[in-house]
């Protein structure tokens, strides 16, 4: 790859960018690329074109679509950049953003806060959004703690633990599924992922975490690439590894969290971004951690037009679109390897 | 004391009175001896003996049970682990290689102890990196990626790593081993030549009793966590210490190359 990165880096926000803006114009009412523009630009700088009464369209694009569409890019890039750590963190291709159980726990606490009928609501979001959070994470640090033995954590172990919680949780999940009442087809439409009728709330919440969770990913690349030789390897080459394992891990199991709470659990981002984008740019973690993060964010950006515009006026759970899409893909990518 | 200042006074690592194992389980038991600055000590033994076990109790990856390892002086546990992998580089038998880094990249990660957070590495650190490489005679396949060498290769790479850390202590945990007779040969000739050049001090865990024997100044014969005899190779290679650690007949005989001992092993009937 003769690329230069900052170049390569640059090509992909203006594609995502332009993917955004064509994203913001479809739907039940069509808005040319040029209007859009014109209601961000207002917006951004009021006074501008001034005292122009907030028109339908600023309404759809500002309020309904602009949000969406940012969430679908934080989502997306959440879940691609803790995909790609968990994949460098467990030396395994297969790691997703949910490995460590946080999908099962988060779907367990959605599926309690409205078992349980939970009404509250903090910083603009509903009790199941929170739940969902808390849960998530807490699960995460269950996993942690318990693979921990002497100070020091096994990658293995790890990830046979989160299997073996997160299945747990599934099955308490399913176990009031079964027994809930009729709010079962909202939590069904929360479990399969999806980014419909989200407003700046849920964008606000998700900002400081994608923001922190990204920040700390980056700065910590370089470790993540030493990390990727193995722990004993790591440590003689001066890295801190248990400290810097448990860094990172709570970096994208914040993210990943986040992601899940505000948008149900959208699969396959998280795995297929990290693995599209090192066909590309290779292993290196300084320049494959942004990449994923821009290519995760394109991906679910185009995955939500699709999820809001094919069945129109009825809406596909994006979760489902993901998987169906990105399986395929994956077997693809698997096939290739195999003959390499 | 400053690390610098004691660096002339030769002892590169002294261990002293060292127990250390996995859990309850004792492997290496009352070792205690001094590794000087430009020399080069193999430890020798069998599987099991304690060989790897050394290798991490060194650098702190297995805590210590009981005694005490000093570098330059100062208690091993009074560093930091970077500051460690300044002094101490590692070559390990192989190098897991999930994901396709190039060489250059892989030798430049030998600069991870010596890079402050937030800074990149820079044009001086490549400059040690490549120059690193030029050495080990692998620069020719600097943006090769790693999983596609071969292990000669690829352990050039790995020793050029070890380079660029710029260390003064050497470790090796068996560097050949999964290596062809000829590619054993030039590895070992060309770790013997940079550590004379830069004086480092060496210690060479290994199996191979010849190759040690051809190449360490010093060796030290392990049996079952203990240290039974250490001395230059011709005190220690002997039919009777073979005999009474690795219940092994064999013959001795010089090397008409070097005047080293080699051993001839003996068919069981």
């Amino acid at each position: 790859m003769t690329m230069k990165r900052p170049l390569i880096l640059v090509l992909t926000a203006v594609i995502l960018f332009v993917a955004c803006v064509f994203s913001m114009g479809v739907g039940a009412v069509y808005i040319p690329a040029g209007a859009v523009l014109q209601v961000l630009a207002d917006n951004l700088w009021p006074g501008g074109t001034l005292e122009t009464a907030k028109t339908a369209t600023d309404t759809i694009v500002w309020e309904i679509r602009l949000p969406r569409t940012l969430l679908a890019v934080l989502v997306g890039a959440a879940l691609a950049s803790s995909g790609g750590v968990m994949q460098g963190f467990f030396q395994n291709p297969m790691a997703d953003p949910y490995i460590m159980g946080i999908s099962a726990g988060a779907a367990l606490g959605a599926t309690v806060a409205v078992t349980l009928d939970l009404q509250f609501w903090m910083l603009g979001l509903n009790a199941v959004s929170i739940a969902a959070f808390l849960c998530g994470l807490a699960v995460t640090m269950v996993v942690y703690a318990f693979s921990r033995r002497g100070g020091r954590v096994a990658s293995t172990t790890l990830l046979l633990t989160g299997i073996a919680i997160g299945a747990m949780a599934t099955s308490f999940t399913s176990y009031m599924l079964v027994m809930g009442g009729e709010n079962q087809r909202q939590l069904l439409f929360w479990l399969m992922g999806s980014l419909s009728a989200r407003r700046w709330d849920h964008v606000w919440m998700l900002v400081p975490y994608a923001a922190v969770g990204l920040t700390v990913v980056l700065v910590y690349a370089r470790e993540l690439n030493v990390l990727l030789l193995g722990d004993e390897q790591a440590s003689q080459l001066g890295v801190h590894v248990e400290r810097v394992k448990l860094i990172l891990l709570t970096a994208a199991a914040c993210l990943a969290a986040a992601a899940v709470s505000v948008s149900g659990i959208i699969g396959f981002v998280g795995l297929l971004a990290p693995h599209m984008v090192r066909l590309i740019v290779g292993p290196d973690y300084r320049i494959l951690t942004p990449m994923a993060a821009l290519a995760g964010a394109l991906l679910l950006v185009l995955a939500d037009l699709v999820a809001r515009t094919a069945m129109a006026p009825a809406e596909m759970p994006i979760g489902i679109l993901t998987t169906l899409l990105g399986a395929p893909f994956f077997l693809y990518l698997l096939h290739r390897q195999r003959r390499v | 004391m400053s690390v610098e200042a004691a660096k002339g006074v030769e002892t590169a690592i002294r261990v002293e009175n060292l127990f250390c194992g996995y859990d309850r389980r004792p492997v290496l038991e009352d070792l205690s001896f001094d590794l000087r600055q430009g020399e080069m000590l193999g430890v020798i033994g069998p599987n099991g003996s304690g060989k790897s076990t050394l290798i991490r109790a060194l650098t702190r990856i297995l805590p210590l049970s009981r005694g005490r390892i000093a570098l330059y002086g100062t208690p091993l546990q009074d560093y930091t682990v970077r500051e460690i992998a300044r002094e101490v580089a590692v070559i390990p038998q192989q190098t897991p290689v999930t994901f396709a880094f190039s060489s250059l990249d892989v030798v430049m990660m030998g600069r991870t102890p010596h890079l402050r957070r937030f800074r990149r590495e820079g044009p001086e650190d490549r400059e040690i990196a490549i120059e690193a490489m030029r050495r080990t005679d692998c620069l020719a396949f600097r943006d090769r990626p790693i999983h596609e060498l071969s292990g000669g290769e690829r352990q050039r790479v790995i020793i050029a790593r070890a380079l660029a850390q710029q260390p003064s202590i050497l470790l090796l945990d068996e560097p050949t081993s999964f290596l062809d007779l000829n590619h054993q040969v030039e590895i070992f000739d060309l770790l013997r030549h940079v550590c004379a050049r830069d004086g480092l001090a060496v210690l060479c865990v290994s199996h191979d009793l010849n190759l040690s024997s051809e190449y360490c100044h010093r060796l030290m014969m392990l049996k079952e966590g203990r240290i039974y005899t250490d001395g230059p190779p011709e005190h220690i290679l002997t039919q009777g210490h073979i005999k009474a650690v690795f219940e092994t007949d064999v013959t001795v005989i010089k090397s008409p190359y070097s005047g080293s001992p080699q051993i001839i092993l003996k068919p069981g009937d």
